[in-house]
């Protein structure tokens, strides 16, 4: 899912290469048992993986896409480097470069599949296997990628829209915070869809949180009728909780995705409930389906993209849940 | 004749009660922007029903305040003939030095606050001195800082906490004094007055007293006009930049406490993007990009008119997708009406 992907689209600064370096040195191949046992007679063995996203540098739910990868190329014993770049020219780049240092697996997200789509035919023209995650589940197959990985958006809105029909809401304020993206667009038609009553929508700057704030603030003000308040994404889910309250307004309010604020709200009884992407899987499990492909030529889901959520956090389970924000994997 | 004498006479000084009302209004470089924040301030009055309201005005106020302490650092620089492009990023990076410190070592609010402050002080003077010292343009050095810290702020927080933000300060000791000087809210009735609205008119007072009222003040307008006429009737150049750069970063500072106090947390990303608000609302004000004439008061109310045009959009529940549009007519009209204004106000001077 790309809703979360490019919070800060209008900052079109240098492409950003650092965070490969870095990490390569964090993600030297493991000397653990299990590489051995895992390694059967078949294809071959997958030593290396690059992971190449459209993540912005300090996009919170990428470093747990991240961290996902990271983590499981440790426990499998694969190399694996992080690349990024938020601009789909500079990725296409980075994809290149990673097809010529002859990696053998590639995981690539896909918010703009059209330039991405040539470099990534090159990679697997070059014989190296492709999982894509995130998005561009409906460019993945016919670009000869052997899996996908990921939550798709409009269904995802559309289970985040009923619940928060049926929890007997007649008027839904959407806050936008990525204007311009198709994701926004899915989610918020697949949210209306789902919701069936009233909504409407406000645009907000995500790297001013006294912007967020104020707008949703005014946003309630102007139209007392809305009584539910959904964001993208989970920073903004807190600054919409404190305008609520602000604002006087009672409205109920829900997110997707988590962070340590979301949960402590959703514990305080303020948020209502986040719907939880679990990225962590978009980082871990492409790993170990090109690990499954190169040494045993299993793929998995048949062309059809693999699910990683909406998985929903409320009362009943946000305790649990907290835990693994903490430590970076939720 | 001097330059420096030149200059400041370009600033309105306090009427010697000659000259009728009508004129000494219209020389000063407020006016104009007081009209365009006037005009926005009718419009959204009249075409929603909730902007005037106790809420609705402390609304735009809280959006205008940071704007606000901003701009009128940014205001005092342009004046002086230079540029900040860091201003904005110096707000996350203060307030992610404030954070890291309290959070992850463990330090008194008080104490990390101060550490940022030197900080922010710091990367200001190095600005300045890199400006003075290699006579490149200050959008040049400024954009190298404006990436460097970009950088750093990310390297650092991922290095230090394994995400990109940075939370939870409320549990550091001294959090409760620290934000009822930065963050606390004062219920006038049914408004809600941020902390941030008072240090806005707090600075605001005190930027314009040190513009119109000081020798610093002089300097600063001299050094805009003509840096060379400056240094000639005996201005030190160097050090009066050199001071302005850290006004600025010193702004982000209070912008950055202000931050971290009231949302508790701080992402990686916070601030960038916002320092060209910060420069539209100082040219919105009645400053001149080229340096020499402005003010701070119009700065300021250069911001009152961002945040009003802002929010006021949202009040008027107009369509989101025309959102960026709405506000580029809003703010283009109003420096249109501020230029006419001091176009008048040039010819009234001959």
């Amino acid at each position: 899912m790309t809703m979360i992907s490019q919070t800060i689209q209008r900052r079109r600064v240098l492409p950003w290469l650092v965070a490969g370096p870095v990490l390569a040195a964090c993600s030297a191949p493991g000397t653990g048992s299990s590489a051995q046992t895992r390694t059967p007679a078949a294809a071959g063995t997958l030593r290396s993986v690059a992971v190449v996203t459209q993540s912005s540098p300090s996009d919170a739910f990428w470093s747990v896409v991240k961290n996902g990868a990271l983590a499981a190329g440790k426990q499998l014993g694969i190399r694996v480097d992080y690349y990024s770049a938020e601009d789909p020219n500079a990725q296409a780049k980075l994809i290149d470069n990673a097809v010529a240092q002859r990696v053998d697996g590639l995981v690539v997200s896909m918010a703009y599949p059209q330039p991405l789509g040539p470099s990534i035919r090159r990679a697997v023209a070059a014989g190296i296997p492709v999982v894509t995650t995130n998005s561009g589940e409906a460019e993945s197959a016919g670009l000869g990628a052997i899996g996908h990985v990921g939550q798709s958006e409009r269904p995802a809105a559309v289970a985040v829209g009923k619940r928060l029909r049926d929890a007997g809401k007649t008027k839904l304020l959407l806050v936008n915070h990525m204007a311009g993206q198709v994701s926004a667009d899915n989610l918020a038609s697949g949210a209306a869809e789902g919701f069936g009553n009233a909504t409407t929508t406000v645009v907000v700057d995500i790297n001013n949180p006294t912007d967020v704030q104020s707008r949703i603030k005014a946003a309630l003000q102007a139209d007392r009728s809305i009584d539910a308040v959904l964001s993208y994404n989970a920073q903004i889910a807190a600054r919409s909780v404190a305008a609520a309250q602000e604002a006087n307004s009672t409205a109920a309010i829900a997110t997707f995705t988590l962070n340590t604020e979301v949960l402590d709200a959703i514990r305080a009884g303020k948020l209502l409930f986040a719907a939880d992407p679990q990225q962590y899987e978009q980082g871990y499990l492409p790993i170990v389906l090109l690990q499954l492909y190169r040494s045993n030529l299993d793929t998995v889901g048949g062309g059809l993209p693999i699910q990683t959520g909406p998985s929903f956090v409320d009362k009943s389970n946000v305790d649990a849940i907290a835990q693994l924000v903490a430590q970076g994997t939720r | 004749m001097t330059v420096a004498a030149e200059a400041s006479d370009s600033m309105p000084r306090p009427p010697k009660g000659r000259a009728p009302l009508v004129h000494r209004l219209i020389v000063c470089p407020e006016t104009g922007a007081a009209l365009g924040a006037a005009a926005v301030f009718v419009f959204f009055s009249v075409v929603t029903d909730k902007f005037l309201s106790p809420l609705g005005i402390s609304t735009w106020l809280d959006a205008a305040s940071p704007i606000g302490i901003m701009a009128i650092a940014v205001a005092l620089l342009m004046i002086g003939g230079e540029f900040d492009l860091s201003a904005g990023v110096m707000t996350g990076s203060t307030a992610l030095v404030t954070a890291l410190l309290a959070v992850h070592v463990g330090w008194n609010v008080w104490s990390a606050l101060l550490v940022s402050l030197m900080f922010a002080l710091a990367v200001g003077a190095l600005n300045g001195w890199l400006v003075v010292r290699t006579g490149l343009p200050s959008f040049i050095v400024t954009l190298g800082t404006f990436l460097a810290l970009q950088g750093l702020n990310l390297g650092v927080t991922r290095l230090v906490t394994g995400t990109v933000q940075v939370s939870g300060i409320h549990n550091s000791g001294g959090y409760s004094s620290a934000s009822a000087v930065f963050a606390s809210t004062t219920g006038i009735g049914d408004a809600r007055i941020q902390a941030s609205t008072l240090w806005w008119i707090v600075l605001t007072i005190i930027a314009a007293v040190v513009l119109v009222r000081t020798r610093f003040g002089n300097w600063v307008l001299a050094l805009g006009g003509s840096q060379v006429g400056a240094r000639a009737v005996g201005v030190p150049v160097g050090r009066t930049k050199i001071i302005l750069f850290m006004t600025t970063s010193a702004a982000g500072w209070v912008v950055g406490s202000c931050d971290i106090l009231r949302f508790d947390s701080v992402q990686a990303s916070q601030g960038v993007g916002s320092e060209f608000q910060y420069l539209i609302a100082a040219v919105v004000g009645g400053c001149l990009l080229s340096g020499g004439f402005g003010s701070v008061v119009g700065a300021a109310i250069g911001a009152l008119t961002f945040g009003m045009a802002q929010q006021g959009i949202v009040f008027a529940r107009w369509n989101s997708d025309w959102f960026m549009l709405f506000l580029g007519i809003l703010l283009l009209s109003a420096v249109l009406v501020n230029t006419e204004f001091s176009k008048r106000a040039e010819r009234a001077r001959r």
